[in-house]
């Protein structure tokens, strides 16, 4: 009752409609999991936020943590006792402070320490502004995840998607958590494909609203947005090249289904890339930009084939099942992800592309529109339960599960961003 | 009627006729024939005159042009095309539809039709908003086998994203497996 009060007085005095917060659930746990101890943070008491709570929170919630919460202030500088986190099981230590600096900004100070060698693993510090001091946090994990594990974490990225309240659609960027949620346009007609540009500032998604199906590119920082692909029939599945400087897209123009090029600004002309009889779409470049994965029905039944990008033939990737879609290629270029339908239920597939060895992410049959995380751990998939759409991470070893929900209506179509630049 | 009033009408008649002919004023010949009043035609023509100071309005009527497309008799009123589940064939109970579609547009060059396919909501979006345009594409393909030109005609696809029935079940999906003929 006080969320929902809370809810309409912050409508009547804000000129955005803010949305209801997504929650985030955890379960599962990764085939290694680190103790570390991360300390409360020094302050002088004016950070409205607590630093060592994004980032508890953060490794926790990657699976490959098992969080301490040693109930201290520790600042950087400090010496730890070494001992008495030793006893809690902690094999690492973060200890940092948070500054309030002349102009308005934070200065965040961390350092790692190593509990059993009783010895520095190093530190840093970033200065963010106030709206910023969560994305520090951020920073933050990232910097102790990849100093422990030797990967880079992905708690700085965002995510896009598509969201139905009611009769509007909005599309939606949120930190990979939840957190943060903005919606760079809200429509009262369907938004589906959002696909993040590789450097982060554009998102491309398919819009319904002149009653066909559009693409636009969108840049995030000025609202600006153009239609790139708008010509007779269907314009649909963008999908950007890894330099970010061309689309390939599913068009209709001259019939059925098939892929184009274009400029990535809209200018030029399409080149066409497909001269099937049947449907093909869903276009996703691989990592080296020399090939292009898709969803073609040419031999009768939907699947999933491969073209080099500089003329032959494209070749067929999945067999097996009567229904496979939706490619999309890790960006480390080592893994497909797709959707097969499997006795009626869409299940999302990861495939080591070296081996051919193949994980089932799903969970309810009923999954959809797989993104890769850019460090390639995670794949995140659009899932219905209980009649109601949202959205899952799940480790490529399926060992970790994370669970997106808006009690705003149904979320669904996610893409993950790319690291922060 | 006697014999004498029947042929004073014909004279009457006649003398009418001739009178208006030549603008000569009217005579009537006989008293006892039922008189024939000038003001015949405009009490029948206006209801709404009847309270007139000498009744002589006329009120106008205009038939304005019906355009076919809003009669709700027509043929032209079925704007929905059904599929069977995973087809693409224009089934033959749709083709008086498409014909009537068809004959209106060669009559009316000036009118354009949008062709909107859609699915059922199984599977991938991006697939069945392909899937959709094939529906709308097979209906579009027969117009134009009819002789309408591409001027007048697009197909487009809505996939599975604008559902008329929202249920999961297959009297649901059959009602999305569907090709709507729009007139914008």
């Amino acid at each position: 009752m006080r969320q929902l009060l809370l809810a309409a007085v912050v409508a009547f005095t804000l000129p955005i409609v803010t949305q209801a917060q997504m929650r985030l659930d955890v379960s599962g746990v990764g085939a290694t999991q680190y103790p570390i101890a991360v300390a409360d943070f020094a302050s002088d008491g004016r950070a409205p936020q607590q630093i060592a709570d994004v980032v508890r929170s953060d490794l926790a919630r990657s699976g490959s943590f098992r969080v301490i919460d040693p109930g201290i202030t520790l600042a950087e500088s400090s010496t730890p006792d070494y001992a008495a986190l030793r006893s809690s099981g902690a094999d690492t230590v973060l200890a940092g402070s948070v500054s309030r600096l002349p102009d308005g900004r934070y200065d965040i100070r961390y350092h790692l320490s190593d509990v059993v060698r009783q010895g520095s693993l190093g530190g840093e510090s970033l200065i963010v502004s106030e709206s910023d001091l969560r994305y520090g946090g951020h920073r933050v994990a990232d910097w102790v995840f990849e100093r422990i594990t030797g990967e880079k974490g992905i708690f700085s990225t965002r995510i896009a998607f598509v969201s139905k309240q009611g009769a509007r659609y909005r599309l939606n960027v949120a930190d990979w958590d939840g957190e943060n949620i903005v919606s760079p346009l809200t429509s009262p007609e369907p938004i589906i494909s959002p696909s993040w540009s590789p450097d982060g500032t554009r998102i491309a998604y398919v819009s319904f609203e002149s009653r066909k199906p559009v693409v636009y590119v969108h840049t995030l920082a000025t609202g600006q947005r153009r239609a790139v692909a708008n010509f007779k029939g269907s314009n649909s599945a963008p999908a950007w090249s890894p330099d970010g400087r061309t689309l390939a897209v599913a068009l209709t123009r001259d019939g059925l289904s098939q892929i184009y090029l274009i400029d990535a600004d809209g200018s030029g002309s399409p080149r066409r890339l497909t001269s099937s009889p049947g449907i093909d779409t869903e276009p996703s470049f691989a990592p080296d930009g020399r090939s292009l994965f898709f969803t073609s029905d040419r031999g009768g039944s939907p699947q999933i084939y491969r073209m080099p990008l500089d003329g032959g033939p494209a070749t067929r990737v999945t067999f097996g099942s009567s229904y496979n879609v939706s490619p999309r290629v890790s960006p480390d270029g080592r893994l497909l992800a797709y959707v097969t339908r499997n006795e009626g239920r869409f299940l999302v597939v990861v495939r080591d592309l070296a081996s051919g060895q193949e994980t089932i992410l799903s969970e309810t049959g009923n999954e959809e529109s797989p993104s890769f995380s850019p460090n390639s751990r995670w794949v995140m998939f659009a899932t219905q339960t209980g009649g109601h759409d949202s959205l899952v991470a799940v480790t490529i070893d399926g060992r970790v599960r994370q669970r997106l929900t808006s009690a705003a209506g149904d979320i669904r179509e996610p893409t993950w961003g790319p690291f922060p630049q | 009627m006697k014999s004498t009033i029947r042929l004073a009408l014909v004279a009457l008649a006649t003398a009418v006729l001739a009178a208006c002919g030549t603008g000569v004023k009217l005579d009537e010949p006989t008293q006892d024939a039922a008189p024939i009043e000038s003001r015949d035609a405009a009490a029948q023509g206006a209801g709404a005159l009847a309270g007139g100071a000498d009744g002589r309005g006329i009120q106008q009527v205009e038939i304005e042009r019906k355009d076919p497309l809003d009669d709700p008799a027509s043929p032209l009123a079925k704007r929905s095309i059904y599929f069977d589940f995973d087809s693409f064939v224009v089934r033959d109970e749709f083709r008086p539809t498409v014909d009537a579609h068809a004959r209106y547009l060669l009559s009316n060059p000036t009118r354009r039709v949008v062709i909107e396919g859609n699915t059922d909501e199984r599977g991938s979006r991006e697939y069945n908003l392909a899937l959709g345009q094939k529906r709308a594409e097979a209906v579009r393909r027969a117009m134009s086998a009819l002789g309408v030109p591409d001027s007048q005609m697009e197909a487009v696809s809505f996939g599975e994203e604008r559902p008329r029935a929202t249920g999961t079940d297959e009297a649901s999906y059959a009602e999305n497996r569907r090709a709507d003929l729009v007139y914008p």
